[in-house]
């Protein structure tokens, strides 16, 4: 069955078929028609939609019922995501699985409401206190929007880990054609170490503090073995990548942008391919290395190059590659043409 | 004999193996608040049906001792989670144990929100009129005059303001079912107090919603005082302060009941869906890319979700992408669509192949955009923009041609018309007429009135573009 609907009403889709029980939430563009989506949806649904009286509120309510094997998830942009921080840093300690989506707008500060992705070090390298990490989605589509927020549930409730769906302001408020999830996702069984108020779970107990230096210590290093593990969840779309002569990257609408110019590129006859994460943490270094050997990595970014420093730092160093940036920033998306005349002016150049 | 406590761990394993000891100091109210609850949760027999959320401060370590299930959050935080927690669990016995550092301030918005909206836990509220754990520093229930670690000479109602009365803010709320101050100074009040600890336990057992129950409690450590000064100084000079007693007591009423929602299944709620086939890879269709602009209330963002409706229903790949939010409210309404024979990759499109203007402001913005071959169809009546070369300028009286036939508000259904006529989207007439009606589903009476402008639209851009 198919639905033309917003990016961020496919959040809600996704969130539906995943099994979510409970959404807390605080208004803010470019995010908002999630809560408006959820508040139609899931009270018809016997699930609970609550508007909290504020970022920090919206966050530990989350906590609260997530701590209780609940699934749960709230969505924001920016400056409500940074509110949120402490919040997950606590779930990370704590391990208590959760979705957060970020419809990414313009920043730092109150910035604007244009798209962006300079939310991405926060998502991807924790973004709290602590050395905690969060599983990181990127969706890239209005179809994806909705099948990796039911991925997100997925790894969140795998790891008990936060998960996080990092998306921009034009995914959100974009429309395309979603199929929908034919079923739901199956329950999760949370017994083991939730809090349900019921006998099974009263000598359960959900806490991220231990005063002992020792035994924080080796929590932390669980933590470690547990983001590690994780390698293995690693997912990303490798475009025309094979026979490549240079790989433009990007994730999310840059990534969108991206495939258009190798497109472009391709009927120029320019041999371009795209290299696309779709899970930032863990990142698909695998699929990196591939991109790496065609010598030339082009990336494609709506920050300051937060997302092109994980690209240099996950890249083989055996492997003799170029790599440069084109990026936009303030809400605004580079043009397809302006991405094609760095990828010609790299060729020109040679490695 | 001393009665043992109920309701706690046989032995406190959670704080060293083996242990009956707390952490608390010698002449502390916690341990007789902990008691007082702890008994309550066993008399009631609800430690089964028990989530008890600790706080940061002193009380940070509450499951070391309650026998029943555990959350601990972050410093303020404990009334959000409990809310979460109450929301997800509506049938449990929910309990907040907070200090008035975290309550007073840092978490004083969560608190009384969930207050406010008659959140279903009971909220113990422990006021030592400073900030313990951290060393003593000024809380909002410091008193006037009296010293912390950082008020040396004495909190100035002048700089930092008076103590805060979070029984008397909290009785201004209409939802709360019980709110009471009590005290554990001695025999007398700790009596009252667990009468207390008991009524918003029961409260919970019922259902019936919010209770909160202050507690004055001494703390010898940072007040620098023996146990005996410490409790006599809460009677003598907290209570001076924060008068003791029941401000309200509704545990007898019924409580509300939400307003039923009509209740539907997944498949309910989505309905047939619509759009028959996903789209596939056709290399014969080139894409497109179109802009449509006007003036909000032109309808040019409907305008261009019937079109990328169409062509999903063709078998086309599309994105529809809105201007949206202060842009919008400022009087501007652009989309950006684009239609293709392969996965759409940018959806924005600086560079439009076909342009559709319904306002200067936007002829203006947009028309110079237009790629050569391009085409820009705008409203008749507007002056001619300028365009790159090798772009074609297209004068369409939408707005005369709506008004015409009958339906002036429809001169975006005459757009959409020219543009079939003039073949500018490549679809399918009736996938375009089939979205057109869609679009009136919830007004019936205009689908054949807009049907009548599409139609005249066609003959006069047929007979005149």
């Amino acid at each position: 069955m198919r639905r033309f609907v917003k990016g961020n009403e496919a959040v809600a889709i996704g969130a539906i078929f995943a099994g979510c029980d409970a959404y807390f939430g605080y208004p803010i563009t470019p995010a908002s028609e999630i809560a408006h989506a959820v508040a139609d949806h899931f009270p018809r649904l016997g699930k609970e939609f609550l508007q909290a009286e504020c970022e920090t509120g919206a966050i530990n309510m989350i906590f609260g019922a997530a701590a209780t094997g609940r699934l749960t998830m709230t969505a924001s942009s920016g400056p409500g995501i940074s509110l949120m921080q402490e919040g997950l840093s606590y779930m990370a300690g704590a391990q208590l699985p959760t979705v957060v989506v970020n419809i990414m707008r313009a920043g730092p500060g109150l910035g604007n409401i244009g798209p962006e992705q300079g939310d991405y070090a926060q998502a991807v390298k924790g973004g709290g206190h602590g050395n905690y990490h969060n599983i990181v989605l990127a969706p890239a589509s209005v179809q994806e929007m909705c099948d990796l927020t039911m991925k997100a549930f997925e790894l969140a409730f795998r790891y008990r880990n936060p998960a996080v769906v990092l998306a921009d302001a034009f995914l959100g408020q974009m429309m395309e054609f979603l199929t929908l999830p034919e079923r739901e996702a199956a329950r999760p069984d949370t017994a083991a170490w939730a809090v349900q108020g019921d006998a099974l779970t009263r000598g359960n107990m959900i806490s991220s503090t231990n005063l002992q230096n020792d035994v924080q210590e080796a929590h932390n290093w669980d933590l470690q073995r547990k983001y590690a593990s994780m390698d293995v969840e690693a997912r990303a779309e490798s475009y025309l990548v094979e026979d490549a002569e240079i790989v433009l990257t990007g994730y999310g609408t840059s990534a969108r942008v991206a495939r258009s110019a190798v497109d472009r590129l391709r009927g120029q006859g320019v041999r371009a391919g795209l290299f696309r994460p779709l899970t930032l943490f863990p990142f698909p270094v695998r699929e990196l290395q591939e991109a790496g050997r065609s010598g030339r990595i082009l990336v494609v970014e709506l920050s300051n190059g937060q997302y092109r420093n994980d690209v240099l730092l996950h890249l083989d160093r055996g492997i003799p590659c170029q790599v440069e940036l084109i990026n936009r920033m303030g809400g605004n998306v580079m043009g397809v043409e302006d991405v094609m005349q760095k990828g010609m002016q790299m060729l020109e150049v040679g490695p | 004999m001393i009665k043992r406590a109920t309701g706690f761990y046989d032995t406190f394993d959670r704080r060293e193996k083996g242990t009956r000891a707390t952490h608390y100091c010698p002449g502390c109210g916690h341990g007789i608040i902990h008691k007082l609850i702890a008994e309550a949760m066993a008399e009631l027999g609800i430690q089964d049906r028990t989530v008890f959320v600790s706080p940061v401060g002193c009380a940070a370590f509450c499951f070391y001792y309650f026998d029943c299930g555990h959350i601990a959050g972050p410093h303020g935080r404990a009334s959000a989670l409990a809310t979460g927690i109450s929301r997800v669990l509506p049938d449990r016995v929910v309990i907040s144990y907070q200090g008035d550092g975290d309550l007073g301030a840092i978490g004083f918005n969560n608190a009384f929100q969930a207050a406010n909206r008659g959140d279903h836990f009971a909220c113990f509220f422990v006021n030592n009129s400073l900030y313990a754990m951290t060393g003593g520093q000024m809380a909002p229930t410091t008193m006037l005059g009296q010293r912390t670690t950082t008020t040396p000479f004495g909190r100035d109602a002048s700089k930092e303001g008076y103590p805060l009365l979070v029984c008397e803010l909290l009785d201004r709320l209409q939802a709360p079912v019980y709110i009471e101050r009590v005290s554990v100074a001695d025999t007398k009040r700790i009596n009252k107090a667990r009468k207390a600890v008991r009524k918003a336990l029961e409260i919970q057992k019922d259902g019936k919603g919010y209770a909160f129950v202050e507690f004055l409690s001494p703390c010898p450590t940072n007040w620098r005082m023996d146990p005996v000064a410490a409790a006599r100084y809460t009677i003598e000079e907290m209570e001076r302060t924060f008068p003791l007693g029941c401000f309200r007591d509704r545990s007898e009423q019924e409580a509300p009941s939400p307003n039923p929602v009509p209740q539907a299944t997944i498949a309910e709620l989505f309905g047939e869906g619509e759009g028959g086939e996903v789209a596939k890879v056709d290399p014969s269709f080139g894409e497109r890319g179109f802009k449509f602009s006007g003036f909000g209330g032109q309808g040019v963002l409907s305008l261009g979700l019937v079109m990328a409706r169409a062509a999903g229903h063709a078998g086309r790949f599309v994105s529809w992408l809105p201007s949206y939010g202060p842009e919008q409210r400022g009087g501007y309404a652009s989309c950006s669509v684009v239609i293709s024979g392969k996965e759409v990759g940018s959806p924005t499109v600086d560079r439009p192949d076909v342009l559709v203007a319904m306002s200067q402001p936007a002829a203006e913005r947009y028309a110079g955009t237009v790629l050569p071959g391009g085409t820009v169809l705008y409203e008749a009546s507007l002056p001619c923009p300028k365009v790159e070369e090798g772009v074609r300028l297209l004068a369409f009286p939408a707005m005369r041609i709506a008004a015409e036939n009958g339906t002036p508000k429809a001169a975006n259904t005459a757009l959409l018309g020219a543009m079939s006529a003039l073949g500018l989207h490549g679809l399918p007439e009736e996938r375009v007429l089939e979205a057109l009606d869609d679009s009136f589903s919830s007004k019936p009476h205009l689908v054949e009135r807009n049907r009548k402008v599409y139609r005249a639209a066609c003959d006069w851009a047929r007979d005149n573009l």
